[in-house]
């Protein structure tokens, strides 16, 4: 698979995740494209921590970049039943245990179920944004990730990164493998049938525990 | 009652080494005309509050957009933000040249800071960055423990000025937000000495209705007409 058969291969899978009627937020980048995949009669409402609840399509009639953004700050709109709020509300449904699900990407996480992608010391600094109050306040938080970054592991036993949040993540969905994030360590729920589990594993720092219902992914 | 004051005039009430918290998210809802004016005025060593420092590149082909001018021309020698990410300068300045402080909390932590100032609270108790590096921000005094689950305690934020934008305010200083732009807009009128308040038009008493009302004249100190942008 190429990058962007890669993206769309992840965002498919996570799109499975979601049930009819959840409140999502979306992280910019790759989880942005999962709402392409939603399966046939799942609907949910997304919410833009900027001050969305239900966002729409924006079109040439809707378009007002000046005064609609969405958390990345490009043009956006609310959609039919929507609202717009305030930061402090925003972030209120957020922590408050009102989003079902969160989607992000990652640069490292971890087997204890944490989280880093918000700073590289000495070399990046966009901030946490949104991210950490997200990645405590959503029920189920998904991370969408390539499995690997130039060859390398980014699923650890431990981040090296800052942490954005500890024992956080739900579930781990890249274009090698399903993981769940249990008590007893991350689990290898389904596979992506162009791999073996030892190739997985071999790409993984930390190590899998093998689901006795194994299944490939689809 | 808010005075009623060109936007030439309020900016003079801003000095060097202000505290200025701006509302908006990526420029939308930053109070555009007056930051256009505190840009020109040469205004120096502010410290900027707000979501983050907007970017290049605005919407209308703005070479800089919103608050990023003041970073552009380097009137900010610190910056409380949650992101700073999409304006590149910000990261040159602090990191390269060393002449920009910058500190990051958490978007809905900084929110609730500065509500709780607001609302005379004396902090505020989040789940939202425990166990990461949030433990050693300045603006974090410690952690606490209430029924088992772990909370930082964050400090109330607090300016000299707030400077906030609404699509309309009338004669009363009441203000009506248009889309997204509410944002920081909403807490920031709570939370300062003095709250300027950008109009994109004025509007007589009674054309907003009152429960469309998001913010009250009562928060508002000086408004300034700023025209559509």
């Amino acid at each position: 698979m190429d990058k962007s058969e890669i993206k769309g291969f992840i965002a498919k899978r996570v799109a499975k995740e979601l049930k009819d009627g959840d409140v999502v937020n979306l992280g910019i980048g790759l989880p942005t494209l999962v709402p392409n995949y939603l399966p046939e009669g799942v609907k949910v409402t997304l919410q833009s921590e900027n001050g969305i609840i239900g966002t729409g399509t924006v079109t040439d009639e809707n378009k007002d970049p000046i005064h609609v953004v969405d958390a990345g700050g490009s043009p956006a709109a609310v959609g039919y039943g929507g609202c717009f709020i305030d930061s402090s509300t925003s972030f209120g449904l957020i922590r408050g245990g009102h989003v079902d699900a969160t989607v992000l990407g990652g640069l490292e996480v971890d087997e204890e179920g944490s989280l880093s992608n918000w700073i590289i010391p000495g070399k990046k600094m966009p901030g946490m944004g949104g991210a950490m109050d997200l990645l405590v306040g959503a029920k189920n938080v998904i991370v969408a990730m390539e499995h690997t970054a130039k060859g390398n592991p980014k699923i650890l036993k431990k981040c090296k990164l800052p942490y954005t949040a500890v024992h956080c993540i739900t579930k781990i969905i890249t274009e090698m493998a399903v993981i769940n994030v249990t008590d007893k360590g991350l689990e290898l729920v389904e596979y992506n049938p162009e791999f073996t589990v030892e190739q997985i594993q071999a790409a993984t720092e930390a190590t899998l525990i093998v689901s006795p219902d194994l299944k490939p992914m689809c | 009652m808010p005075k009623f004051v060109s936007i030439e005039e309020a900016v003079k009430l801003i000095p060097d080494g202000a505290t200025v918290m701006f509302g908006g998210f990526m420029g939308c809802g930053n109070a555009h005309k007056f930051i256009d004016a505190l840009a020109k005025s040469g205004v120096k060593d502010l410290t900027m509050i707000g979501n983050d420092a907007s970017m290049p590149g605005g919407p209308m082909g703005e070479e800089y957009y919103g608050v990023a001018k003041l970073v552009h021309n380097k009137q900010v020698k610190k910056l409380i933000a949650t992101h700073v990410g999409l304006n590149p300068e910000v990261a040159t300045q602090s990191m390269k040249e060393g002449t920009l402080e910058v500190i990051l909390v958490p978007q809905g932590s900084l929110a609730e800071m500065i509500r709780a100032d607001g609302a005379g609270l004396g902090g505020v108790l989040t789940p939202t960055g425990v166990g990461t590096i949030v433990e050693d921000n300045p603006l974090c005094l410690g952690k606490q423990t209430i029924d088992g689950k772990e909370y930082l305690l964050m400090k109330p934020v607090h300016a000299d000025f707030a400077v906030i934008a609404g699509a309309k305010i009338d004669k009363a200083g009441n203000v009506w937000y248009k889309g997204t732009t509410s944002n920081f807009n909403i807490v920031m009128a709570t939370a300062a000495d003095v709250v300027i308040a950008e109009a994109e038009e004025v509007v007589e008493v009674g054309d907003i209705a009152p429960e469309d009302v998001r913010t009250s004249g009562v928060f508002v100190d000086y408004v300034v007409e700023g025209g559509k942008y």
